[in-house]
């Protein structure tokens, strides 16, 4: 770990402003992720900001009839909300099938939107990855790959977006909320947020320089039968091979988000208006122009599987 | 003390220690983390600084330039060991990939160079700042690849004639199954302190051989034995990857010397998989031959496995196989290719863990073809009352059927059904599966001192090693047992090679040689005390305190002060039985109908394993072999990279082991068998026995929940997502 300066802002705007004006500044929440980046120099950024004192750490609703998370409210606590359990329960599903107890209590919510990769690959500085360092190849991609993304990649990069939390934040149609160096804010809908690697895939997403998270909208509840369905190796504790975030109505209608398949939280609009047909469908437009590599094209028979089973038990 | 043929009754027939549940006399140090684990040892010298090693970030090839001025201006900084500057240190009996020094880089994460600073995040912030060039070597890394040139390691195994056997018998089975390499991953890496003083140079480290350590440091470091001490009394898990000693000590007393003050080294997490030793991948071929009754006529069992160029075996994978079942024509064979990965060596249970996942899948498999019960197959297989093919070898004590039976009794095995992937809960499908289990039960020399205070209390002192297993507790009990006090008068101090030299803790055999050693010195002390008060030691009872001999009693305290020391020695006639220890393994699974998940829903395993010394820490070192088990069957594989040569899933994330919340329901069952053949106690390991089998009880299950075999281990779903069930 390289040896970094450290600050606490008192304002969002104060936090946005001193990482913009610094080179080599970060922002830091709760350190589950960054930290263990740091200490393997994946990332090393010269100085903190630690947002822990910005008192974005509440749960509102919002005027229609939706809710308003702060980019501090912890994975624990907004899991636990009641009106999250209630009205949005694929997010605490999702949220209580990533990472730990004890992680869960310390990961904010911002800082869950912007974990890194866990390709193999970007942690070990000895290889080639242009996500780690720009334009150094990609080891990946004629590498160990079972674990990586199947559509949406490039050939610069096959790195997955590894959380859970966002694919149900992406089937609820979330809007994240920020606050930009100058002051202003700025809403990013999910959809928007997290990007494709294309030919930086050193960009995870589209936030600017010192944007700082301030919340996540969560639109007023849809109502539906709520789902996250993940499925890993280690049953108990592991990110996911595949996952599936789902609202399904009872008309046979609803929406669907696929993790562990792509750099972003995968939804197709065209794809979900299947549902009615089956998971079959639904998979075959979601995934179309799917290029898995050998060791990951099980992903797509598994996304399809995986949503059949969700399918079902809506139905009995 | 000579152990030179099987013990007749004695003491501990009558034991009211020894064999009884006994909590961990360490248990209250460990909990309250109390227990001085080596790198947190802050109290045995002043002055420690902070060592950080640099892994090679090629797999083959030479060093061609090493940078380290950034690193030696770094703030804090003390010292920088550059391995290009540096001789290669020596070798020893115990290590073939090189360990430090020198330009050769031979495998991926070898130690190529070591900084010493103030504070642990100042030497690792200034070794970042080392900048290595290499030039890269092409190398071997694919076993799949490099099979068929593998050269045969020593001679085959055979007996009557197997080709002509095999090819007349009228149900037969030719498989091959893959495992893949295994890293230890126990919960404390490899860790060290160093110091010296003038030439004397002390470890406190992490190791399960504390006497092989010490020589093994002489031969490559190139100093006396005699000036090297090593204390290792607390081990936060080994797996056979402690068995050797490896760059954290070695570099630690390097990096000692070069700052002149002590230097602690824990290795990175990262740098454990490929820095330091594994369990290598092995490719098996079964073939099985058999008539109508199950009889198996023909057994051949081939093992490719893999080592470094400059030696070592490898995961000899049939060592199970001439023993288990019966057979008149049988051939056997092991095969060890030369790759450029980093070295094998022991892992728990080496050979057999990953043997059983081969032929008890078979046997399973051939009991499917017969229509047989796997457990009628087993049983008509069994060996009468010596090896196949060795009338003169009898088994000293083998109980396999009846662990069989009582366990198909527990586990409600006859609620089984044969035909695979019928029985359905919900959304899963549901299978029952068994397997055998054996592991050898060596022994090795063992030594111990005993000392009586004149409070009488006892004090035990050998170097054997407690690795988790509850050693300190067994020798307690056999100590307080053979003295005729209670538990809470005996201390015992383990680890550090000042004290007699013992088995140590590897290949099963600790349990019962480090007590038998225990036994003898007490049984030297009991000599000494009935010299001193004029009785035959032998001939009198220690209990209570007291001391009765014939018509006289004595207090305990009447002796005063002294102390006594021997070593058991194992004699010759041992060779003449098998000695070894036998299980059945059984498990249901619930497999996703859907995705494929495994979940692992009970496990039961009924051991055979001469007197249980201590049932409650024996059935944790069942239960974790078990658990073990579910990692090798369903997550637990070292990914090879052919291109770079490297293990790729180098941290806990990608290398998954079961957690709890993996694990439902265990029950371990003891049979309460004796083994007078394997050490005066009667008593045999138990560690590794929990390893051989309950993986290939996972794959039966899920072959019988499924009805898809899959002989590529792990078993994960997506090597069978496409063949089950058609989605409705
Ligand atoms: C062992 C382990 C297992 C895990 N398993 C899972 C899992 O199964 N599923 C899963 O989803 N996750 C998993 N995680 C990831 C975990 O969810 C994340 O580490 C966590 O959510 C990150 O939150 P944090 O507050 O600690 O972020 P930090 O580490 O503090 O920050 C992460 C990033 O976000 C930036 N950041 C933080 N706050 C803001 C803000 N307000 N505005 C802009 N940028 C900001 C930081 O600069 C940094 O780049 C696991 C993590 C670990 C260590
Ligand atoms: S897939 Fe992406 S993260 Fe992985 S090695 Fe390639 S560039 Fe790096």
């Amino acid at each position: 770990m390289k040896a970094f300066t450290y600050e606490r802002a008192k304002s969002p705007a104060e936090a946005a402003a001193a990482v913009a004006g610094r080179e080599g500044a970060k922002f830091i929440a709760g350190g589950t992720n960054l930290l263990d980046l740091m200490k393997l120099e994946i990332e090393a950024p010269t100085h903190l900001v630690d947002v822990q004192d910005l008192a974005l750490d509440q749960i509102e609703e919002t005027s229609d009839g939706g809710l308003r998370i702060g980019a501090l409210v912890s994975n624990t606590a907004l899991a636990a909300h009641p009106k999250v359990r209630k009205d949005y329960a694929v997010l605490t599903r999702a949220i209580v099938a990533g990472a730990s107890g004890q992680l869960r209590n310390k990961a904010t919510t911002a800082g869950n939107l912007l974990q890194r990769t866990r390709c193999p690959y970007f942690y070990d500085p000895n290889l080639p990855c242009n996500k780690r360092v720009p334009n150094s190849g990609c080891a990946a991609a004629e590498g160990f790959s079972r674990q990586l993304a199947v559509v949406g990649t490039s050939d610069k990069c096959i790195a997955t977006y590894p959380g859970d939390m966002a694919i149900a934040m992406r089937v609820l149609d979330a809007v994240v909320e920020t606050v930009t160096p100058d002051g202003k804010t700025r809403t990013i809908p999910m959809a928007e947020f997290h990007r494709l690697p294309g030919d930086k895939p050193w960009l995870d997403n589209t936030l600017g320089k010192g944007e700082l998270i301030v919340s996540v909208r969560l639109p007023a509840p849809v109502g539906g039968q709520h789902f996250y369905q993940k499925v890993r190796d280690r049953r108990s504790y592991a990110f996911a091979l595949v996952s599936v975030a789902a609202i399904l109505n009872d008309d046979g209608t609803g929406r669907v988000a696929f993790g562990g398949v792509a750099h972003k939280p995968w939804r197709v609009e065209a794809a979900e208006a299947l549902l009615p047909q089956g998971a079959g469908a639904v998979v075959a437009k979601a995934f179309e122009g799917a290029s898995p590599t050998e060791h990951n094209k099980y992903k797509i028979t598994l996304a399809e599987r995986t949503l059949a089973g969700v399918i079902a038990e809506a139905r009995s | 003390m000579k152990f030179d043929a099987p013990a007749g009754k004695n003491l501990f027939d009558n034991a009211r220690i020894v064999g009884k549940s006994t909590r961990r006399i360490d248990g209250p140090l460990k909990v309250t983390g109390a227990a001085p684990y080596a790198y947190e040892r802050h109290d045995v010298v002043p002055n420690q600084a902070y060592g950080w090693i640099v892994g090679a970030g090629i797999a083959k090839g030479r060093i061609t330039a090493m940078d380290t001025s950034d690193a030696e201006a770094a703030p804090g900084v003390i010292a920088v060991l550059a391995a290009p500057k540096m001789q290669p240190v020596g070798s020893s009996n115990f290590n073939y990939a090189p360990l430090f020094g020198g330009s050769e880089v031979t495998h991926y994460h070898q130690a190529i160079a070591c900084v010493v600073a103030e504070t642990f995040e100042e030497a690792r912030a200034a070794a970042a700042m080392i900048r290595t060039r290499y030039d890269r070597a092409e190398g071997n890394f694919d076993l799949e690849a490099n099979k068929d040139a593998a050269p045969m390691s020593g001679e085959p195994k055979t007996r009557g004639d197997f080709d002509s056997a095999f090819a007349s018998a009228p149900v037969t089975l030719d498989e091959t199954y893959h495992t893949p390499g295994e890293s230890h991953s126990m919960m404390e890496p490899h860790s060290t302190i160093a110091s010296w003083q003038g030439d004397q140079l002390t470890l406190w480290t992490s190791n399960q051989m504390i006497d092989w350590a010490k020589n093994a440091l002489a031969s490559i470091l190139g100093i006396e034995a005699a000036n090297i001490r090593v204390d290792s009394p607390y081990l936060g898990g080994g797996f056979g990857g402690k068995l050797f000693v490896r760059a954290d000590a070695v570099v630690a007393a390097l990096a000692a010397k070069e700052a002149g003050r002590p230097v602690k080294i824990m290795l990175q997490r990262p740098l454990v998989a490929n820095n330091t030793t594994h369990r290598q991948a092995t490719i098996q071929r079964i073939r099985l031959g058999a008539q109508q009754d199950g009889k198996i006529t023909a057994i051949a069992h081939e093992n490719w496995s893999y080592n470094v160029p400059s030696g070592g075996s490898g995961e000899t994978a049939t060592a199970q196989t001439p023993v288990l079942y019966a057979g008149d024509n049988r051939y056997v064979a092991e095969y060890c290719a030369e790759l450029d990965l980093p070295e094998g060596n022991a892992m728990r249970a080496p050979g057999e863990a990953p043997g059983h996942l081969a032929l008890e899948v078979a046997i399973d498999e051939l009991a499917e073809k017969l229509g047989m019960d796997p457990i009628a197959l087993r049983e008509v297989n069994e060996p009468g009352k010596t090896v196949p093919g060795q009338p003169q070898k009898e088994f000293s004590e083998r109980n396999l059927v009846r662990c069989i039976k009582e366990g198909a009794q527990r586990f409600g095995w006859s609620a089984r059904n044969a035909k695979p992937g019928l029985v359905r809960d919900g959304r899963y499908l549901v299978g029952m599966g068994m397997a055998a289990g054996f592991r050898g039960s060596p022994t090795m020399k063992s030594g111990a001192r005993v000392k009586l205070a004149a409070n009488g209390h006892i004090t035990v002192e050998t170097d054997m090693t407690d690795i988790g297993t509850g050693s300190y507790t067994i020798i307690a009990q056999t100590a307080a047992e053979t003295m005729g006090v209670p538990l809470d008068h005996v201390t015992v101090e383990l680890g550090d090679s000042l004290y007699p030299v013992s088995a140590g803790s590897g290949g099963q055999w600790g349990a019962a040689s480090s007590t038998a050693g225990v036994y003898a010195a007490c049984v030297a002390l009991r000599r000494k005390i009935g010299e001193a008060l004029g009785f035959d030691g032998d001939a009198a009872t220690f209990a209570d305190g007291n001391i009765v001999a014939g018509d006289a009693t004595h207090a305990l305290t009447d002796a005063g002060a002294m102390s006594a020391e021997d070593t058991i020695e194992f004699g010759k006639f041992q060779q003449d039985y098998s000695i070894g220890t036998y299980a059945a393994h059984f498990c249901e699974v619930a497999v996703d109908a859907y995705t494929g998940e495994t979940h692992v829903r009970r496990m039961l395993s009924v051991c055979d394993s001469g007197r249980i010394l201590n049932p409650l820490s024996a059935r944790s070192q069942v239960i974790g072999a078990m658990v073990m088990s579910v990692g090798m069957a369903l997550s637990e594989e070292l990914a090879v990279d052919p291109r770079f040569g490297l293990f790729v899933n180098h941290d806990l994330a990608g290398y998954e082991v079961p957690v709890h919340a993996d694990i439902q329901e265990q029950e371990v069952v003891f049979l309460d068998t004796l083994d007078p053949a394997v050490s005066p106690l009667k008593a045999k390991g138990v560690g590794e026995l929990g390893i051989c089998g309950p993986g290939a009880a996972i794959a039966n299950a899920i072959y019988n929940a499924t009805g898809i075999r899959v002989r590529e281990y792990p078993l994960t779903l997506d090597k069978y997502l496409d063949r089950l069930p058609a989605l409705v």
